[in-house]
């Protein structure tokens, strides 16, 4: 059985140019599969630089990889048809950060519901498009008399933002691609909408990938995470286990910078970590991203970037503090995603230890 | 005005006039500061609170304009001020790191130029050994190198930015310093340092410091007293550890419990309904219209802020009991 998408040994490299004389390599050899068949949330967690939103651009096709490819349904995405580049607009659908921008302000937002019904054939009638379109508006809990008819301008960012999740369902995707689809929206509004995300997941079996830089948001509607460093997988698995009980130093870090909203919780931030090693020189040009903000960083970091080890059953860290565990090839990263969905796992007791350290 | 404060503001209305109307982004909003305090304002998009950083400065340009109030500064009303001795404040006595600020550096001028401008205009210019040493100590104190001086905008990472920001803030040593998002837009990591730098120079100084968020999160960890804002009002007032164990405010409460946390997984309480039109608020409470516990009362009339427990202020039908 084919995947529904797959990213295989993908690097983006960019610059190298007339300008810009050094390369920047904005994701490296990134192996990922969406199935497809078991629904799935995976979380992909990184900041800025870390290749998050190159990631998203390979996985729409906007961008084509340096090396590696993209496929659909065991189709390279450069490769597709015509016929199968609509299959693909329907069975794929992505959802962006900023709602004040997606809208054409001299239309009625009724427009970016019509457009995919018009252009997918998906109603016959003017009855049926319109009982489409109330459909997937009451499925994100809005309602198609507060909402159609009017203007962009005339409605919060929270409904903008639902009324792109509507416009993603009315296709019913296999899989929505959501790039920070609530960094932009009051925190009031971005419960509800991460709520009729995860419906969407629920009800109608759609997969989701979550792009952000907001771990607790991942935490809250994930069941996988990856985490990004500067366009390699620093550490990957179930949400519970990397979240509660970081591994990889970068996850410390980032867990610990989360400024909880209880002011008794601490807030480490880089007190999390500590002071970084040793000033460690790289050799050549495999070495590990984090090296120079470790303080665990051993001479082995900077000869050779490493691999992804497997310390548990579903999660992977990319750091030699565990290089007694197996290793696991990227593209059999795979292996560990899903647990959730296999097994209950019960709720994980975070680590006092790495909450408090140093 | 009592010996204990460094700011007071009373009774600050903003209105931007538009063709539609008048929108009141700041509606009768008053507070006070102590030396040294650092004050949270929140709330969200629209709220008011940029709208009331930018009037304690009287940087507000048509077609907003301060209706009416009290910015009173060391016991000296800013609205009363002519514009010249306005300009004489600003920096001096109280700055302000404005929103987005890293992105307001000039991109052309090192940033030993760009801290040399604020001081040459308000007559303290330095001779270049002194400017020396008082650039090393002022970017020390921001947790920058001295070589950072020599520098353009363009090489420095947006955290650093937002650090030259804090230091052309603090240059003359203000007595109030309004810090808008500062940290928005950075990385979590980064934020973390910002705040920790901002929080240093500000006890170092002992300036106080009003920080305007949406970030809870963040307000819990930078602040010691918060206050909450809806559709320019201000709904509730409280030290940290009061706000976030016991909000009083519906509306508290319930952005409170919306907040995703590290806790228990599960569905996210939302906040059900709409932020509210500032050009046709509604009537009464601002807050009714999405208010689980709304009385036939709070459609009508707008509940004062007043103190309900000892420091702990709300504006709300519920307590008026007590």
């Amino acid at each position: 059985m084919t995947a529904l998408l797959e990213a295989q040994h993908v690097s983006k490299v960019f610059g190298a140019g007339l300008v810009q004389k050094t390369e920047t390599v904005a994701l490296q050899d990134f192996s990922f599969t969406i199935s497809g068949e078991t629904p799935s949330v995976t979380a992909i967690v990184g900041e800025s630089g870390s290749g998050k939103t190159t990631l998203v651009r390979l996985l729409l096709g906007l961008t084509a990889p340096t090396t590696g490819e993209v496929l659909y349904r065991g189709k390279d995405l450069r490769q597709l048809s015509s016929q199968e580049r609509r299959s693909y607009l329907g069975d794929v659908q992505a959802i962006f950060q900023d709602p004040f921008e997606v809208f054409n302000p001299f239309y009625k937002v009724d427009h970016v519901l019509e457009s995919p019904i018009r252009n997918f054939g998906l109603a016959k009638s003017k009855q049926a498009r319109r009982a489409l379109m109330v459909e997937a508006l009451s499925a994100v809990g809005l309602q198609a008399t507060e909402t159609l008819g009017r203007f962009p301008h005339q409605l919060s960012g929270g409904q903008r933002q639902r009324i792109m999740v509507a416009r993603a369902l009315l296709l019913r995707p296999r899989l929505i691609i959501a790039d920070e689809p609530v960094s932009m929206v009051d925190a009031s509004l971005r419960a509800t909408i991460l709520n009729s995300l995860l419906k969407l997941n629920r009800e109608f079996g759609i997969s989701l990938i979550y792009i952000t830089h907001d771990l607790t948001t991942a935490y809250q509607i994930s069941e996988d995470i990856i985490v990004l460093y500067r366009g390699a997988m620093a550490e990957a698995g179930n949400i519970q286990l990397v979240v509660r009980q970081p591994e990889h130093p970068y996850t410390r870090l980032l867990v610990g910078s989360i400024p909880l909203p209880d002011p008794d919780e601490p807030w480490q931030g880089e007190r999390a970590l500590g002071q970084p090693a040793t000033d460690l020189q790289p050799a050549g040009d495999s070495y590990c991203a984090f090296h120079r903000r470790c303080p665990y960083a051993m001479p082995i970091c900077v000869e050779e970037a490493p691999p992804l080890f497997r310390t548990a059953p579903h999660r992977v860290s990319a750091c030699y503090l565990y290089r007694e565990a197996p290793t696991v090839a990227s593209d059999h990263i795979d292996e560990i995603f899903g647990s959730a969905r296999r097994e209950q796992t019960a709720t994980i007791p975070i680590a006092e230890s790495d909450r408090v350290m140093g | 005005m009592p010996e204990n404060e460094v700011l007071r503001v009373e009774g600050l209305r903003v209105y931007y006039h538009t063709q539609a109307g008048p929108v009141k982004a700041v509606d009768g909003v008053s507070f006070a500061l102590q030396p040294g305090e650092r004050f949270g304002l929140v709330g969200e998009s629209g709220s008011g609170k940029s709208t009331i950083a930018l009037s304690l400065l009287r940087l507000i340009k048509p077609p907003g304009r301060i209706e009416d109030g009290r910015v009173a500064l060391a016991g000296i009303d800013l609205l009363e001020l002519d514009d010249e001795a306005m300009r004489r404040t600003r920096l001096a006595k109280i700055s302000l790191v404005a929103q987005g600020a890293m992105n307001s550096l000039n991109p052309v001028k090192r940033i030993r130029e760009q801290i040399a401008l604020g001081l040459r205009d308000h007559g303290a210019a330095l001779h270049d050994r002194a400017f020396d040493r008082f650039l090393t100590e002022l970017l020390e104190k921001v947790g920058l190198g001295r070589n950072v001086a020599d520098m353009y905008p363009h090489e420095l990472s947006g955290g650093m930015k937002q650090r030259v920001c804090i230091a052309i803030a603090i240059s003359l040593q203000p007595q109030v310093i309004v810090a808008d998002e500062p940290t928005s837009a950075l990385d979590v990591v980064v934020q973390w340092q910002v705040i920790d730098t901002l929080r240093q120079v500000q006890a170092e100084l002992g300036a106080a410091v009003i920080q305007i968020g949406h970030d809870m999160g963040l307000m819990a960890h930078s602040v010691d007293r918060i206050g909450v804002m809806y559709a320019g009002k201000l709904v509730e007032v409280a030290r940290v550890r009061a706000l976030f164990s016991r909000p009083l405010h519906p509306y508290t409460q319930l952005l409170i419990a919306s907040l995703p946390s590290l806790e228990g997984k599960g569905d996210l309480q939302a906040i059900g309904g709409s932020p509210p039109s500032l050009l046709n608020p509604p009537a009464g409470c601002p807050f009714h219209p999405r208010c689980p516990y709304v009385m036939d009362r709070c459609k009508v009339v707008m509940p004062p802020l007043r103190e309900i427990q000892p420091g702990h202020l709300a504006a709300c039908h519920l307590y008026e009991a007590i």
